[in-house]
């Protein structure tokens, strides 16, 4: 509560202090002396507030260029006519708010957006609706913005011509908050994005990815939904990534991953929530992850690890009813797995001290089997299959000998 | 009444009954005799419905037998073997017959009483002895007053009581009209029970005819002796 | 319904209500689901404990019950067959009136845990499917056990015999040769035959079912076009629930045949 007054009063009473006494406000309404939103801009001063009753407003390429404060009452709509970018701001200390954005223009070449962010910094984006959009909100060398409860939502299935819904290019110091993007190519997009916080968004039904996260480190993530994305989350190519209490659910299909992790170092994924994913957490080329406290469930592979990944350390994490626990492409083992809790485990608990007396093998011989027939996928959970698989785990021939945990929980990790 | 035309049965290579012919006129009490295997029992279960012939055509009261069912409700069936549902009570087992075959049991209570059934109603059938049981087996086989009755080794398992009794029962239907036919091994039994004998010998009817004539064909005094010379000269 | 049928079933159930048998079996699967949800952790673990149970030994008890039956009470068969009562009412008196008992005592057993335990709520596709599955598969095999009883009503240790091995072949044995058959033939695509194949085996068929309703993320991970179609759609529940009914209905049909044309 503290921390949320302190960044209230920065973010309202710092940047307004200076024009305070001078501020004014000015209103836009379809009917009133002041019917166009351009008019309004251009009449502005610095640190003047526009109100913009509702009402439907044809405009593109309105180009905010000092600091204003944009304000929408009962939800007017902008219009964009299927042309061109419609809000561009190129100024500190701009707040836009209140808005429905519609149609903007749709391009291969040139990146559309309802929103533009153009090399601007204390920015807040906050409150609107877009649909219908190429980009949503997009950020282009900006530091120190807030994006928040924007809902973004259009419906093109095709990945190229469909944007993201709130796009960060070379930006620093973002705050993107509970924003719910539906519809788009990747949710959330970041790329060259340092220190970036997101939370609390809700990101689904996107064609790709929920969250894309590119060469952008040190940042963090967590209380955000990822839900039925085309190919789930990726994060690649960036370190000291934070990932927390985040649900990811339902991500199916061949290319689909819960979380995909692709050249990344030195990060954490805790406290997460993986739930009927095909592949939970896929790891590629990555390497001193911390994978601690989550809760997989349901999944067709809870991990999928492969061989070019080392030090990673999976702890404390319960994997329940996965129908595969842990897949990896070679008989080598660099990685750690310690102290889980796997609900297929079968061993026993003489000392009761709640950590089971033999390890568990997640790797079963049944994923080695669908990986060189996988036809033979039709015959999970046969009988046949588990005592292959129970034989297989008393003497693994097949399986990475290295690749146990050796201190298998005997009780779920609350 | 039955008729019986050239009734042909095989149990795979077994040929159990070789065409048979035989007509038993309504009121006639017969006993069918033979050694063991000769196909007395097959032509009993075959008369029920139990067992499908081959070839050859069954009437029992003018109806003739094709899987059909109805004509089994003028059939009273005493099984030489019987056993019942453990958890059933006795009671419990007249009435679900009775459901069955919707038909009035007009001889219930008197049977009871004649057999001395009262005290063993609400047992289960299970603790009853197997007198008991063929007494309830008897009871199940005279309640609807039936025309026809079939007795499969009636008094294996009785006391001489009750074998006394079940023997007067018999009689009593005999001289109601009814049509009787016994099978046993016991042929003072038959002597005293019927007038008439049927001997199967390998699937064929070696004699049929009253008991009087038989005796005198064969200048003997009993049944049993009469059988045996029949026996030797097969 | 044929009110002379309903009195046969009702006779039956009475009866095996007083035997206690089927109550002990109903105890046992509330036993097991009662202490799998509770110390087996959530609702799908123990569903998929519970349909891992059930598809092993239901068919098992169906077989030996129905095949028992027909052992135990041949004389009290014979009996009815007396009576003026048709032999097709008959067979389904008996049969509805000893399956449904075993099937309502594992939809019971297992229901009622999964009640108190409020997984009913949560997991109630689910549950239903487990519990469905389970009954289905009781009438199938109580239904093939009534059958083999028939077929061998002379000789109760082939009839056992032979009851034993069906369920090993189907239980166990049938998808270690359908695995066999994959890797003998890997060369060539398999997708088409192996579905038919699993379709022929009643056990796998209810298997599908429960893969399709706890492992399709995992099955949504395979690339082949008939698998995702039939996996992915509609279509592999339909096609396994309507095989499942053709199971109910082929060996209960034969055994209606083979009732009425048998020698008692």
């Amino acid at each position: 509560m503290k921390r949320i007054a302190k960044l209230l009063f920065c973010l309202v009473f710092i940047p307004a202090a200076p024009f305070l006494s001078a501020a004014q406000v000015i209103t836009v309404s379809t009917d009133g002396s002041i019917s166009s939103i351009q008019q309004a801009i251009e009449l502005a001063e610095p640190g003047d507030v526009i109100e913009v009753q509702a009402g439907t407003y044809v405009a593109n390429n309105l180009e905010i260029t000092k600091p204003l404060t944009l304000r929408g009452i009962n939800r007017p709509l902008i219009d964009g006519n299927g042309e061109g970018t419609i809000l561009v701001i190129r100024a500190d200390n701009v707040t836009v708010q209140g808005f429905e954005l519609r149609n903007t223009g749709r391009s291969y070449v040139r990146d559309y957006a309802a929103i533009l962010i153009d090399q601007a910094r204390d920015f807040v984006v906050e409150d609107n609706h877009l649909f219908n959009v190429f980009f949503g909100i997009y950020l282009a060398e900006t530091d120190a913005g807030i994006v928040r409860n924007n809902h973004i939502e259009s419906y093109d299935r095709r990945e190229a011509s469909s944007g993201n819904g709130i796009h960060l290019w070379y930006v620093r110091n973002p705050r993107i908050i509970g924003n719910r993007v539906t519809g788009m190519r990747d949710g959330i997009y970041l790329e060259f994005v340092e220190n970036a916080r997101i939370h609390s968004n809700i990101s689904n039904g996107n064609n790709r990815y929920g969250l894309h996260y590119m060469f952008s480190n040190g940042g963090t993530y967590y209380d955000n939904t990822f839900r039925e994305n085309g190919a789930g989350v990726a994060v690649m190519y960036s370190e000291n990534v934070d990932m927390k209490n985040n649900l990811f659910e339902h991500n199916w299909g061949p290319s689909s991953y819960g979380l995909l992790l692709k050249d990344m170092r030195q990060s954490n994924i805790e406290g997460n929530r993986f739930y009927k994913n095909t592949v939970a957490i896929y790891s590629e080329s990555s390497t001193n992850i911390l994978i601690k406290g989550n809760h997989i469930e349901q999944n067709g592979w809870a991990v999928n690890i492969k061989s070019s990944s080392a030090r990673n350390h999976f702890s404390e994490n319960n994997f329940i009813e996965n129908s595969f626990d842990v897949r990896t492409d070679s008989p080598r083992n660099n990685n750690v797995f310690e102290g889980n809790y796997w609900s297929h485990y079968e061993g026993y608990d003489l000392d009761r001290n709640g950590i089971g007396d033999v390890p568990y093998r997640p790797v079963s011989l049944f994923s080695v089997i669908i990986e060189k027939q996988p036809e033979s996928l039709i015959l999970m959970r046969s009988m046949f299959i588990r005592l292959l698989d129970t034989a297989e785990r008393i003497m693994p021939v097949l399986t990475p000998k290295t690749l146990y945990d050796e201190q298998p929980k005997m009780h779920r990790i609350q | 009444m039955i008729e019986i035309n050239d009734l042909k049965k095989s149990f795979g290579n077994l040929e159990v009954l070789k065409g048979m012919n035989l007509a038993i006129p309504k009121g006639q009490a017969t006993g069918i005799v033979g050694p063991n295997g000769a196909g007395k029992t097959t032509l009993i279960k075959t008369i029920l419905g139990l067992v499908k012939p081959d070839s050859g055509t069954i009437r029992v009261n003018d109806i003739t037998l094709n899987g059909n069912w109805q004509y089994r409700r003028d059939i009273g069936y005493m099984p030489q073997v019987a056993r019942y549902p453990e958890n059933m009570k006795v009671f419990e087992l007249l009435e679900f017959i009775k459901g069955l075959r919707k038909q009035e049991a007009l001889f219930e209570d008197e049977l009871i009483e004649q057999f001395n059934l009262g005290p063993e109603l609400e047992k289960f059938l299970r603790t009853l002895s197997g007198g008991n049981r063929q007494k309830v087996g008897a009871t199940l086989a005279m309640m609807f007053n039936p025309g026809l009755l079939f007795f499969d080794e009636p008094t294996a398992g009785l006391d001489p009581k009750a074998s006394q009794k079940f023997k007067q029962r018999v009689k009593n239907e005999k001289e109601n009209g009814k049509t009787v036919i016994i099978t046993s091994h016991i042929m003072s039994e038959l002597e005293q029970l019927v007038d008439y004998v049927i001997f199967i010998l390998d699937g064929n009817i070696r004699y049929y005819g009253s008991m009087k004539n038989l005796l005198t064909e064969s200048n003997e005094e009993r049944l049993e002796g009469a059988i045996a010379s029949m026996m030797d000269v097969a | 319904m044929n009110t002379l049928l309903l009195h046969i079933s009702k006779n039956e159930w009475k009866s095996l209500l007083r035997g206690k048998w089927v109550v002990g079996y109903g105890l046992i699967f509330l036993l097991l689901t009662d202490s799998l949800l509770r110390f087996g952790g959530g609702g799908p673990e123990a569903l998929l404990s519970l349909s891992n149970v059930m598809l092993l030994f239901i068919p098992l008890v169906g077989m030996i019950y129905g095949i028992l039956y027909i052992y135990q009470s041949r004389e009290f068969v014979e009996l009815l067959l007396t009576q003026p009562i048709d032999r097709k009412v008959l067979y389904w008196g008996l049969f509805i009136g000893i399956s449904t008992p075993l099937m309502l005592a594992f939809v019971l057993g297992s229901l009622l845990p999964l009640g108190w335990h409020g997984i009913l709520m949560v997991d109630s596709a689910a549950s239903a499917m487990v519990l469905g599955l389970g009954a289905v598969l009781t009438l199938i095999f109580v239904s093939l056990g009534f059958l083999f009883g028939l077929a061998f009503y002379d000789d109760r240790i082939k009839g056992f015999g032979f009851t034993i091995v069906v369920w090993l072949f189907l239980a166990i044995l049938y998808d270690g040769l359908v695995l066999m058959l994959v890797f003998t033939f890997g060369q060539y695509p398999l997708e088409r035959f192996v579905i038919a194949v699993s379709m022929l085996n009643p056990i796998d068929l209810a298997r599908i079912m429960v893969m399709l309703e706890f492992d399709v993320s995992a099955l949504m991970g395979y690339t082949g076009a008939v698998f995702n179609r039939f996996f992915g759609s509609g279509l592999g529940t339909i096609a396994a629930s309507s095989m499942l009914t053709l199971w109910l209905a082929i060996p209960t049909w034969i055994g209606l045949r083979v009732f009425n044309k048998k020698d008692f």
